[in-house]
């Protein structure tokens, strides 16, 4: 009986030549990443050390990555405060990898790892951060962890009593429409899932549409897995995987490329064919609340979100900024972009990008989680309806539980910032 | 004998129970006065200590999904809360059960507000209709932790293993 793709890393990860479902076990990480969270992990590492006798070391400081991005910069004194205690912690242990506040180098944790080489095919990599699912897009094992697992991990290098997931397996077919994305491939798989129709079990995805999708496609709907409870989604690394690892993530190789054994066994298996989907919204107040455009198009929206972990990559704002230029966003709507890392706004800025999103009246953002998660940024005034690419839509989720957030993808989101309500972008160009 | 304090639906969200702009808050000791913050009626009683610890929230399908956020298990740890549901999002379930939050996990679950619950390892009994639901065991790597007291000691015997045996 063979292996899944997790299955197989996880035998990898602990030395094993095979792993059931249901085994518990003890991976080895290669990749731990924290965030703004990381000064919580700090207390409960020290917590793990005290009265032991021994010195609070780190494992190994090569392979943890500290990132800001959920409140850049600070929006008060104690995230200031978190930030500092964080770079303090990093110094003290010699922890190389720190992405702070930077317009060269810094950005949303869930870009900087690809785009700088912390994620490695085959390999276990856990992040205090649901959407850590996203990283499955080059093929590792990679999943959201609390602050309190980290700290063990920290200590130990392996994440404690993990079982051994199943699968589900996902098939795509066909081509995608012009303006349907992959964002709309994977709403339109969570709505068929519902919010927790994947708890527990990994996603696997295949066929000829993963195959031809690019590494930042794979980013999108390996980092929404999550929201059909998923506890990762991955896809099988393949030419695509190396060119990304090569040119982009800078890496040299070798690489670890493998796949799911032929005869692997899967809890269960979808097929979707992209050519008949149309653009999917998700509706307040969950993400699994998903409808064709057409049930909510004429909605009227107040403001317009382009960017998150999700959907602030290159291509995204691409796709964004070819509806926009020349046109203008929609007097009573307002429009915010956040490219993902600093890198991206560096090239959106070189490809004009941003002076398309300007010139039509976006405000163009710092590189971060902006609005996504109502910290700072963008938040929503009561009764008020935002329009965006980001991942969640919960009650209170934009900062304001009297508002309203519908999910969608960049093609949608422009289109519907030129008329001000929720615009079907593959009709009427 | 527990009393159901609360009576929450489906999916209720980390953004429920810990919204997001008091994520900059941490510490364990200082997360429970945030519990449902945008909730004030249940947010009050819970800071006036109105809800004695032992009382139980009553979820529905799912609860605890969404965000990685510790500080929406620490913040019911806090006060005492005992959180019985159909079942939990896995990210909160594991969260819980490393800073020992007390989760239930009773997918046929038939109680309202008010109603009185006797808890045992496999069972949860609705006192005030007299109807006995099941209680399903934790995913078995996390019992092992729930046994330890939590994972800081379970992290903390394990290292001190490893440091012995170098």
């Amino acid at each position: 009986m063979g292996m899944t793709m997790v299955q197989k890393i996880l035998a990898r990860a602990t030395g094993q030549a095979r792993v059931n479902v249901g085994d518990v076990v003890e991976p080895a990480v290669r990749t731990a990443m924290s965030h703004e969270n990381g000064a919580l992990v700090i207390n409960q590492f020290l917590e793990v050390f005290k009265d032991t006798g021994l010195e609070p070391k780190v494992w190994d400081p090569s392979k943890i990555v500290l990132i800001f991005d959920h409140r850049v910069p600070a929006e008060s004194s104690k995230t200031a405060t978190n930030h500092k205690k964080i770079r303090e912690f990093a110094a003290r242990q010699g922890i190389p990898n720190l992405h702070d506040i930077r317009g060269d180098e810094g950005g949303i944790c869930h870009q900087i790892l690809p785009e700088n080489g912390y994620v490695h095919p085959g390999t276990v990599l856990v992040g205090t951060d649901s959407h850590t699912t996203s990283h499955g897009a080059l093929g590792a094992f990679a999943f959201g962890i609390g602050a309190t697992e980290m700290a063990a991990v920290w200590a130990l290098g392996r994440v404690l009593n993990v079982e051994v997931p199943d699968t589900i397996k996902v098939n795509v077919t066909g081509e995608f429409p012009r303006h349907v994305l992959p964002k709309d491939l994977i709403l339109h798989l969570i709505g068929r899932l519902t919010a927790e129709g994947a708890n527990f079990r990994v996603i696997e995805f295949h066929g000829p549409t993963i195959k031809k999708m690019s590494t930042s496609g794979r980013l999108v709907i390996c980092n929404m897995t999550v929201e059909a409870g998923a506890t990762s989604g991955i896809v099988p690394p393949d030419e695509e995987t190396v060119r990304y690892l090569r040119e982009e993530a800078g890496l040299p190789g070798p690489f670890d490329i493998f796949g799911p054994d032929a005869d692997a066994v899967y809890d269960q298996v979808i097929d979707i064919d992209v050519a008949m989907l149309t653009p999917q919204i998700a509706c307040p107040h969950t993400v699994d609340n998903v409808k064709p455009i057409a049930a909510v198009a004429g909605t009227k929206v107040q403001q317009i979100v382009i960017g998150s972990c999700t959907n602030g990559r290159l291509d995204d704002l691409a796709v964004a900024a070819g509806i926009l230029r020349g046109r203008k966003v929609a007097r009573g709507t307002r429009m915010l972009v956040f490219p993902a890392s600093a890198r991206i706004y560096q090239q959106a800025m070189e490809k004009g990008y941003l002076l398309d999103f300007m010139q039509a009246g976006a405000v163009v953002m710092n590189p971060g989680c902006g609005p996504c998660l109502g910290v700072h940024q963008g938040a929503l005034g009561d009764g008020e309806v935002a329009l965006a690419t980001t991942n969640r839509n919960f009650k209170g989720r934009m900062g304001n539980p009297n508002a309203e957030v519908y999910l969608c993808s960049p093609a949608v989101a422009a289109a519907s910032a030129v008329t001000g309500v929720i615009t079907d972008p593959t009709k009427g160009e | 004998m527990a009393k159901i304090v609360r009576k929450l639906g489906d999916d209720i969200s980390t953004d429920i129970i810990y919204p997001g702009r008091f994520m900059a808050t941490v510490l364990p000791t200082e997360t429970p006065q945030f519990a449902f913050a945008d909730d004030a009626d249940l947010n009050g009683r819970l800071k006036k200590k109105e809800i004695a610890p032992g009382s139980v929230l009553l979820g529905g399908k799912n609860f605890g999904c969404g965000s990685s956020r510790e500080q929406a298990a620490s913040c019911l740890v806090g006060h005492g809360l005992i959180i019985v549901a159909r079942d939990f999002a896995r990210i909160f379930l594991q969260n819980g059960i490393n800073l020992g939050l007390q989760t239930v996990i009773c997918p046929d679950i038939d109680a309202n507000e008010g109603d009185e619950l006797e808890i045992t390892e496999t069972a949860v009994t609705n006192t005030a209709t007299g109807k006995t639901f099941k209680r399903l065991p934790l995913p078995k790597a996390r019992q092992a932790i729930v046994d330890a007291g939590g994972l800081i000691p379970y992290a903390r015997k394990k290292l001190l293993e490893e440091k012995g045996k170098k």
